[in-house]
């Protein structure tokens, strides 16, 4: 910058092409010494990571990617949340704390009330969530067949399915969340500079 | 000596104390012979293995519990208010755990890098250890720092109980995309999906677009981080809401799309008043906050104070700080104590004139992208009510006529 700005108010050309055929020389001499000096570039890697089982998953998808075989039914999943859920949130998942059910119509008023049936866009945010998380104090206890069945249950306490389903792996990602096109990307969601 | 005011109320030149210390300077006398207490007559405690602070300076953080159904789903937060500089020392670092705190043996600890990637990679603790690492001051804020000052009252709070879901360490730790690179990450893998080892398994998207400026963060304040902090590993996101640096970090996955985990929709969304929500706002806004003098500290007598603080910004670094005793009518900028830089709070500070009269102690950061720290009021107002994500209002500190101080919501 500082040495084509010379060059202008100068105006003695060739001047200034040595200089600058000199300072390129200078830096090559410059990183060919430092390079010598240093063993390992800051930026070699080791590369001491060993491969990954191939079957390896750690979240389940809205399209449904990563939910394991399984399936389980409303009528299971509610005998299911009777002995492992409703001492927190309530029989029919309406214990105030963390609510399970209700607030529907609410999120635009002054008091909103964000449950999965009022708030949640996508159904398997509640496979991954319980599979991981839930029940508190005995997390990762559920098989995959009671994490469908419960799954199940509280959207059918929600009325967001039929008291008849049955949820599996083909069939959870379908199902349509009521505030599912409630979400957008903040508006300041940008790359950073 | 000449006190030139710089703002109404008692705010003075910044440069004011400076010369008040010159002048005093001289003024000492050394008396050798004379003890100043039994400490100077018989010898202290022999060298320990792990220090701990003075009994006369011993800090405490104040614990929230925000669920009582879930004893380990609650935070505790920094006391800003006895703190000075931007550290946070280890133990005093704020906490926001979602079932509870892991005791996480390295030896058992595994990261797995996989996904829309080359060479799906598993690394070890030992083996990160042995990477390039880099240091950085970094402040971490939780998204949901200052919650108690968007509802409708003002609790009796300290500085560190309002807005200490905040903190800054210098973290050193494992650049990530050294690892995207030994993993060969696909061009298409436009997020990261993090993954922690606690109970709750925490789990968050990350835009590939911010991730990349993330660490593997292993060190705090040069000690391996704190169980509490994600030990034995944690994914540090500068300038992020805390949430996303995940901690005890077990698995990366590669992903062209979000996974819309639980915390990126039912939490850490923001409910805007039409009932509408904005998703993965992540970055913090510019903040800054008064901590001295602050909530429940007493001025004990008319008189010369500092008045100083922290400001941040998750944007750019903080520019210019300035503070008000007129309640926000009358402003004068505060010098900065600390040099800004990318991700890191600057301290400032400006004496003050207390005559014994009624203040209102205000702060308002700028950073280098031109953001400005917004009244309470333009805070609140782009919320739906109830929502308490995000919220970087200007902190009021109300001094009485009898020198208490008060949180105040103005
Ligand atoms: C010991 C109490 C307890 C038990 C038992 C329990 N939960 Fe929870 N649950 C909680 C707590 C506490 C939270 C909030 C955790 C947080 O916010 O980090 C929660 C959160 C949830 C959420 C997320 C709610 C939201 O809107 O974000 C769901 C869904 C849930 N639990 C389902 C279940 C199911 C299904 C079961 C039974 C398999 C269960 N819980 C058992 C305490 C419990």
């Amino acid at each position: 910058m500082r040495s084509s700005d010379t060059c202008q108010k100068n105006q003695r050309k060739t001047r200034c092409l040595l200089l600058t055929l000199l300072a390129i020389f200078l830096s090559a001499l410059q990183s060919a010494g430092a390079s010598a000096e240093t063993p390992l570039g800051s930026h070699q890697i080791p590369a001491l990571g060993v491969a990954a089982p191939a079957n390896y998953e750690s979240v389940v998808m809205p399209d449904g990617k990563g939910l394991p075989k399984g399936s389980g039914d409303v009528d299971s999943g509610a005998t299911i949340y009777a002995r492992t859920c409703a001492s927190c949130h309530g029989s029919k998942g309406e214990k105030a704390g963390v609510p399970l059910v209700g607030g529907r119509g609410t999120l635009d008023s002054k008091n909103p009330i964000k449950t999965v049936g009022s708030y949640w866009p996508f159904a398997t945010t509640l496979y991954d969530y319980i599979t991981r998380a839930m029940p508190y104090g005995q997390e990762k206890s559920l098989t995959p067949n009671e994490v469908y069945a419960v799954t199940a249950y509280v959207l059918y306490l929600n009325e967001i399915i039929p008291e008849n389903t049955t949820l599996n792996q083909e069939n959870l990602a379908a199902v349509v969340m009521p505030n599912r096109r409630g979400f957008r990307p903040a508006k300041d969601f940008q790359p950073f500079r | 000596m000449t006190q030139t005011p710089a703002a109404n109320n008692g705010l003075l030149n910044r440069r004011w104390f400076l010369k008040a210390g010159a002048v005093a300077a001289g003024a000492a006398v050394l008396t050798p012979a004379m003890a100043d207490g039994p400490w100077m007559t018989y010898p202290g405690q022999s060298p320990g293995p792990y220090g701990a602070p003075s009994r006369f300076a011993a800090l405490k953080r104040e614990q929230i519990t925000l669920n009582p159904l879930g004893p380990g789903d609650g935070a505790s937060c920094s006391p800003l208010q006895s703190l000075n500089g931007i550290i946070t020392p280890n133990s005093l670092h704020f906490e926001r755990h979602h079932s509870g705190i892991p005791d996480i043996d390295p030896e058992h600890h595994r990261l797995t890098v996989f996904g829309q990637v080359k060479n799906p990679l598993v690394f070890s603790y030992e083996s990160l250890l042995r990477y390039p690492q880099q240091t950085k001051t970094w402040f971490l804020e939780c998204s949901g720092n200052s919650f108690r000052n968007t509802f409708d009252e003002a609790p009796d709070l300290t500085a560190g109980e309002v807005s200490g879901l905040f903190s800054c360490a210098e973290w050193t730790g494992v650049p990530l995309h050294y690892l995207l690179d030994e993993v060969g990450a696909h061009k298409t893998a436009s997020w990261v999906i993090a993954e922690g080892a606690d109970a709750s398994g925490n789990n968050r998207s990350i835009p590939m677009s911010i991730a990349q400026h993330a660490i593997i963060a292993l060190f705090q304040n040069g000690e391996p981080i704190r169980p509490s902090q994600g030990f034995p590993m944690r994914l540090f996101v500068p300038g992020c809401e805390g949430n996303i640096s995940i901690k005890w970090l077990r698995s990366l996955k590669l992903s062209p799309t979000p996974a819309q985990t639980r915390e990126e929709t039912s939490k850490y969304t923001d409910l805007l008043a039409d009932g509408t929500a904005q998703q993965f706002s992540l970055k913090m806004e510019v903040k800054s906050v008064i901590t001295s003098p602050s909530g429940k500290m007493q001025l004990p007598a008319k008189g010369i104070y500092p008045i100083t603080g922290l400001a941040w910004s998750g944007q750019a670094p903080i520019s210019s700080v300035h503070v008000s005793a007129d309640g926000g009518k009358s402003w004068a900028a505060a010098e900065l104590q600390t040099e800004p830089s990318p991700f890191a709070p600057v301290r400032f500070r400006i004496p003050w004139q207390w005559h014994g009269q009624p203040a209102v102690l205000q702060s308002r950061a700028t950073d280098a992208a031109g953001n400005i720290q917004p009244t309470r009021a333009v805070a609140l107002r782009k919320q739906s009510p109830l929502v308490i994500y995000h919220y970087n209002g200007i902190q009021s500190w109300q001094v009485d006529a009898s020198g208490k101080v008060r949180n105040a919501l103005i």
